[in-house]
């Protein structure tokens, strides 16, 4: 029991890691969108929970909200949309191309495993009361978010809700019904 | 938090993060399925997420009375809201390129090579 | 640290088995209250006034045969009625259901009738886990290998989607007004009275609020007018066509549960919780008793009238759905939203 209240975060911590790999695992070898769709979705549930670990609450609530409320059920629908089951298979999934990905993937993750390294050693962990100080106030992560964010990051906030504006924009243009057919005279064939 | 809990170190995060960005990078590489790249895509903005939250939790204490302490968790809202806009664009596009093919694998789309 | 573990614990199982005894409730008075609206008698065999024919409902629901029908998703299929039970049962415990403050039962705190009093991010717990509800619907309808799921299943998530956005704006108000993001300290700034007379509830400054959230909660629950996802005129019965047995009754009862927590939402948010105009609660036990009274009495109420629009208006039509969602609703959110963020700079909120 002392063992276990001493070393609940590392115990959160291993939990949520390994569900949160083995989700990402899921994500690229699923054959099926919808799985690998719903296994990303398990790697999300995943790194908000770690999100709230490392003190972001506020963060961890809004990815659940966007991510898991908003842009997975998208990709469902889009999925459920184009109806991947008539689809023909990844012709080339797990082919030749396999061992050249995976060895760039893990020269590249060795790469970035020497940098945390290098650059961890030294360094003690961070303190996780000071986060919810801001100007000398205590206050709920949720209220320093908004604190930092409306009071110094108000210009990057406004560009943001700009690109949202485009994207939307973007979004209707290519979702009309003759976007991408302009070649065959705006019509879809039957 | 309790005092009693031994915290663990913020590099476990980081190497959490590495995994999960190199799983998401395979995955873009190895999938033809557009929206299978796409989805391995998100893994890796997450993965960013997840380091941007943990030296935010770990230059939290060198900045304590600065206005910055929290830049860290404020980017990641960023990336959430760009990933969001990225998603809503990105998946109308498949929709107008299956529309126009009848298929979202990506190496049929490759008019433009020759 | 055991007592509260042991406190939060007894919580649970009073908030749990409320919740599930409200399902036979619920059903019993959705029957009879379709049948007054519509001048029949409903069911009036089974026990006075019929009021045990859930009991017997339940009972055949439970012994009929457990199908898996050819050709689905193993896996997911079994998994979609759990996620739906689950999301349902787990929103309630941000929800405060009376005034508890300072109550000790046996020696131990009770900090107030809420399960996760010291969740600081309160209503976006709700709206986070409420985000997961459809994906019991999605998942149902595209593992039953069925097109009539399928399309439950593709409407529920643009459905959810579309409403999911007016809804938060509309809640957007509320929160500033009350500056807090914990339903118990919504409920507290909605106490006292404007004039002597008008009781101070969100209801009445922010009444397009309170419209929206209402209207967006009955497409969130997909309850007629807005059952799209499973019109049984159009869809067979839509995401759940291919479901028996308990499966299907989990469905069932994860559709009652989030009625219920969208009337405590409603009256929380909107309708002031348990305070009524001119009264005092008093601490202690005798007060908390009381305004769990008042609290289920709103939330009563508000049962009553989701049965009641249910059975007075018909079904939209999708694109009708969709139009209202996206070109009334989240622009008269915004309105509500702008004339909050308004009154209070001008002081009058």
């Amino acid at each position: 029991m002392a063992f276990l209240s001493a070393h609940f975060v590392a115990i959160v911590f291993y939990v949520l890691a390994v569900l949160a790999v083995a989700g990402g695992v899921g994500v690229i070898t699923f054959k099926n969108p919808v799985h690998s769709a719903l296994s990303l979705l398990g790697t999300f549930l995943m790194v908000a929970g770690l999100f709230v670990l490392r003190h972001a609450e506020f963060l961890g609530a809004v990815q659940l909200l966007v991510y898991a409320g908003g842009i997975m059920v998208l990709f469902l629908f889009v999925i459920m949309l184009v109806n991947v089951r008539r689809l023909s298979p990844d012709a080339a999934f797990l082919s030749r191309r396999a061992p050249l990905a995976v060895l760039s993937g893990v020269v590249f993750g060795a790469l970035i495993a020497f940098g945390v390294l290098a650059g961890s050693l030294g360094h003690p962990g961070g303190g996780a009361t000071a986060l919810q100080m801001v100007q000398g106030h205590v206050m709920g992560n949720t209220e320093a978010v908004g604190w930092t964010l409306y009071r110094h990051f108000l210009v990057p906030f406004e560009i943001v809700s700009v690109v949202l504006l485009v994207a939307m924009i973007g979004a209707i243009i290519f979702g009309r019904k003759d976007a991408g057919l302009e070649g065959r005279g705006g019509r879809m064939e039957p | 938090m309790n005092p009693t809990m031994i915290p663990i170190p913020s590099a476990w995060i980081l190497y959490l993060s590495a995994v999960l960005f190199v799983i998401g990078a395979i995955g873009v590489l190895l999938r033809r399925n557009g929206i299978s790249i796409f989805l391995a895509l998100e893994l890796m903005l997450n993965s960013a997420n997840l380091a941007f939250a943990s030296f935010a939790f770990r230059f939290a204490g060198a900045s304590a009375t600065a206005a910055h302490a929290l830049n860290g968790q404020i980017f990641i809202f960023f990336i959430i809201a760009v990933a969001a806009a990225e998603a809503a664009v990105g998946l109308a596009l498949f929709i107008a390129m299956y529309r126009r093919k009848e298929t979202i694998d990506v190496d049929r789309f490759n008019i433009l090579r020759w | 640290m055991w007592a509260d573990a042991i406190v939060t614990l007894i919580k649970l199982a009073v908030v749990i088995g409320v919740l599930l005894t409200t399902v036979p409730i619920m059903v019993w008075v959705e029957r009879r209250g379709s049948a007054l609206i519509q001048d029949r008698l409903g069911p009036n065999r089974v026990g006075p006034w019929g009021l045990l024919q859930p009991v017997v409902d339940a009972v055949k629901l439970i012994t009929k045969e457990n199908l898996i029908p050819d050709g689905v998703d193993h896996f997911l299929y079994i998994l979609a009625p759990f996620i739906a039970l689950a999301v349902a049962l787990s929103t309630f415990i941000v929800v405060p259901f009376g005034q508890g403050d300072g109550l000790t039962l046996f020696g131990s705190k009770i900090h107030g009738f809420i399960v996760a009093p010291d969740l600081n991010i309160g209503i976006l717990y709700i709206f986070a886990l409420a985000a997961f509800g459809v994906y019991s619907i999605v998942i149902a309808g595209w593992s039953s290998n069925n097109k009539y799921s399928l399309l439950g299943g593709i409407r529920s998530s643009s459905q959810m989607i579309s409403y999911e956005l007016a809804m938060t704006i509309s809640v957007v108000g509320v929160l500033m007004a009350s500056s807090s993001f914990r339903l118990d300290q919504v409920v507290m700034a909605q106490t006292g009275t404007w004039l002597g007379f008008i009781p101070k509830w969100n209801v009445f400054p922010q009444i397009i609020g309170a419209i929206t959230f209402m209207v967006a909660a009955f497409a969130e629950t997909n309850r007629l007018p807005f059952d799209l996802p499973e019109a049984e005129a159009e869809l067979v019965a839509g995401y759940h066509t291919e479901y028996s047995s308990m499966k299907f009754a989990s469905f069932f009862m994860a559709e009652y549960i989030n009625l219920v927590t969208s009337s405590a939402l409603i009256v929380l948010l909107f309708f002031g919780g348990w305070t009524l105009p001119g009264l005092t609660i008093p601490h202690g036990w005798a007060g908390a008793i009381l305004s769990l009274v008042i609290f289920a009495a709103k939330v009563a109420f508000f049962l009553w009238f989701f049965v009641w629009i249910r059975w007075t208006l018909p079904r939209f039509r999708f694109d009708q759905l969709m139009a209202l969602g996206w070109k009334v609703m989240i622009p008269l959110a915004v309105v509500n939203f702008l004339w909050v963020g308004v009154a209070m700079a001008l002081g009058i909120l």
